[in-house]
């Protein structure tokens, strides 16, 4: 669901208000035009400005020796390796899913496409603890693959293989969403038109889908690492929070918190705080270039 | 859900048919079906759709008795009264300033506007661990707002109060984002037409403007309520976990997990599971709603 306000598919045209601006019929009067924007910017600074302010505020509180400190330690770096490593599994993972897909959803027709979609979605409204309980419920001691899972050795929950998982689960949908509305505005008449002349269908894919949809696919990896490596609730729940085996950054944050070491919390918090301006950054970017490239198509 | 905000392309050509081929059967010209549609459905039902089903398979076992003592236990009552009484509270605030800062956004100009546009998705993309840090830090006691409201007698963390400030935080950006393209795409003809009727602004806002938003503002609405039910990272720390008091409910899953009453969390957890189903079906006739009135709203403008 979260994706539902995110979506390359109808490029976001951020017009210039002046049209609405320098017409009488659509301005309103100044006192109201002020009340409105400083009511707005002023719940916007209040509720997004202040608490990413504060998070470098309070991270640097006890000067930078501490602050580096904090993100070099070595449970804070095998942290950051847990993270990198959930990440890279579950983003090329659910890359690679959402892309088929779309090209199942977006290229033919078939009985039950609008249910399949609405399942793929289902992620999104799935509270992330309860995310992380099911996979609890599979591989746990009492769980479904318990018995077997510790007759051969194997540990899932409280491992590493739970905390990918449960990132898997919350970042499916994200490349999915992205792809199947913009394949399917794309239509199917080039795809077609490759295949009649004698294309295979990885060329047909690879030289006439892919150029298309190229800015989408990117959108959609950029939210999905983002959420990857940011999930709390999910990973907290299979994690067993063993430092240096199975914390991850946001993992790491809520240890040093609980143990009122505020000042590392915070500098390990301002890494994740930085991951997420890079990430609005790159979507910004890339949200241009797709306006760009529409605009270029409509001419 | 994405489906619909698509314009449909089921009249392009899919299959054609050979004359010589059974007409029942069309042949498509596309390759990959099977294979795509195979992978989708593999993938979706080893990690999405079997892990879920446990949920019910488990919360089956318990028995009818144990099920619903569980679930209604007045600890977790309380944790629902929390939950969705500060979603709601959350989501209509959020539909309040959330109308207010799209409205700002579209139709002002003002320095730092294509900033503003950026950072209103800061909610997606920060860690709700860190979120859950910087509003406790800031509403604490001695926080930069804490020790402003701390003399007027209000304390928000670790109150339920601090549960509806961290709700909100997530939630921003779902109003934001569903009506700031409705707005963007509203004819600019309909308005001129009811001033030149004689209508004040304020009636051309409320009988035009605001009829047109109304399906994206419940869409938006709707997907922060959905959102702040489940939330968990940013609510913990500001939320103080006080039972009875200031305890969320996916709070109360885990604190079952941590006691080894697996029956007990996974009742719970059936309880959200269903409520999110619901939430979901309804979000999705929201959108349906929003995107036919959407093509009544919009003009020709494209």
């Amino acid at each position: 669901m979260s994706g539902a306000a995110a979506s390359l598919a109808a490029p976001k045209v951020f017009g210039n208000a002046h049209r609405f601006e320098s017409n009488p019929a659509t301005r309103e009067v100044p006192w109201v035009r002020w009340t409105i924007l400083s009511l707005g910017l002023a719940f916007f600074a209040l509720f997004l400005v202040l608490p990413l302010v504060a998070v470098f505020t309070e991270a640097l509180r006890k000067g930078f020796g501490v602050y580096f400190a904090a993100l070099l330690e070595p449970d804070a770096l095998s942290a950051l390796k847990l993270t990198l490593i959930a990440a890279a599994i579950a983003v090329p993972l659910n890359l690679v899913f959402g892309v088929f897909a779309a090209w199942a959803v977006a290229k033919f027709d078939f009985r039950g496409k609008q249910l399949l979609v609405t399942l793929i979605d289902l992620p999104f409204s799935v509270s992330p603890v309860v995310a992380g309980l099911i996979y609890v419920l599979m591989f746990g001691a009492q769980g479904w693959f318990g018995p077997w899972l510790s007759e051969h050795d194997l540990k899932i929950v409280f491992a590493v293989p739970g905390i990918v998982l449960a990132t898997v689960f919350v970042t499916f949908p994200f490349v999915a969403r992205e792809l199947i509305p913009l394949m399917e505005a794309q239509g199917r008449e080039e795809e077609e038109a490759a295949a009649v002349l004698g294309a295979s269908g990885w060329q047909t894919f690879w030289h006439v889908t892919l150029p298309n949809v190229k800015w989408g696919l990117l959108y959609g990896v950029i939210l999905c690492n983002a959420r990857a490596m940011g999930e709390f609730g999910a990973v907290s729940v299979v994690s067993g929070h063993i430092r240096g085996l199975t914390n991850t950054l946001p993992l790491h944050v809520e240890i040093l918190y609980n143990e009122y070491q505020f000042a590392a919390a915070f500098a390990v918090a301002s890494l994740l705080a930085l991951l997420a301006l890079v990430t609005l950054g790159l979507k910004t970017f890339v949200e241009w270039r797709q306006a760009q490239a529409h605009a270029l198509h409509n001419d | 859900m994405s489906a619909v905000l698509a314009p449909s392309s089921a009249a392009s050509a899919v299959a054609v048919t050979r004359p010589d081929a059974s007409p029942r059967k069309p042949r498509r010209v596309l390759p990959g079906f099977g294979l795509s549609l195979g992978v989708t459905i593999a993938y979706l039902s080893l990690l999405v759709l079997i892990p879920l089903s446990a949920v019910f398979l488990k919360s089956s076992t318990l028995g009818i008795d144990a099920f619903w003592s569980a679930v209604t236990s007045p600890r977790v009552l309380a944790s629902y009264r929390l939950s969705f009484g500060m979603s709601l509270l959350a989501a209509l605030l959020n539909s309040v300033f959330g109308l207010l800062l799209a409205w700002s956004l579209v139709r002002y100009s003002f320095p730092g506007r294509k900033l503003v546009d950026a950072l209103i998705d800061l909610p997606f993309a920060l860690p709700t661990a860190v979120a859950g840090i910087a509003l406790t830090a800031l509403y604490a006691k001695n926080g930069w707002l804490g020790s402003l409201l701390e003399p007027l007698g209000v304390k928000v963390a670790f109150t339920p109060l601090g549960v509806l400030v961290a709700l909100t935080f997530i939630g921003l950006p779902f109003v934001v984002r569903t009506v700031q393209p409705v707005l963007e795409d509203l004819d600019t003809e309909l308005e001129e037409a009811a001033a030149s009727l004689g209508a004040h602004r304020w009636q051309t806002v409320r009988h035009v403007v605001l009829p047109i938003l109304t399906p994206a503002l419940l869409t938006g609405f709707a997907l922060a309520f959905a959102r702040a039910v489940g939330e968990y990272g940013s609510v913990i720390f500001i939320a103080g976990n006080l039972p009875m008091v200031s305890e969320i409910t996916p709070l109360m899953i885990i604190t079952k997990l941590e006691q080894y009453d697996y029956a007990g969390a996974t009742a719970i957890a059936a309880v959200m599971l269903v409520i999110s189903f619901v939430l979901l079906l309804g979000i999705n006739g929201l959108q349906a709603w929003s995107a036919r009135s959407r093509g009544v709203g919009a003009g020709t403008k494209r």
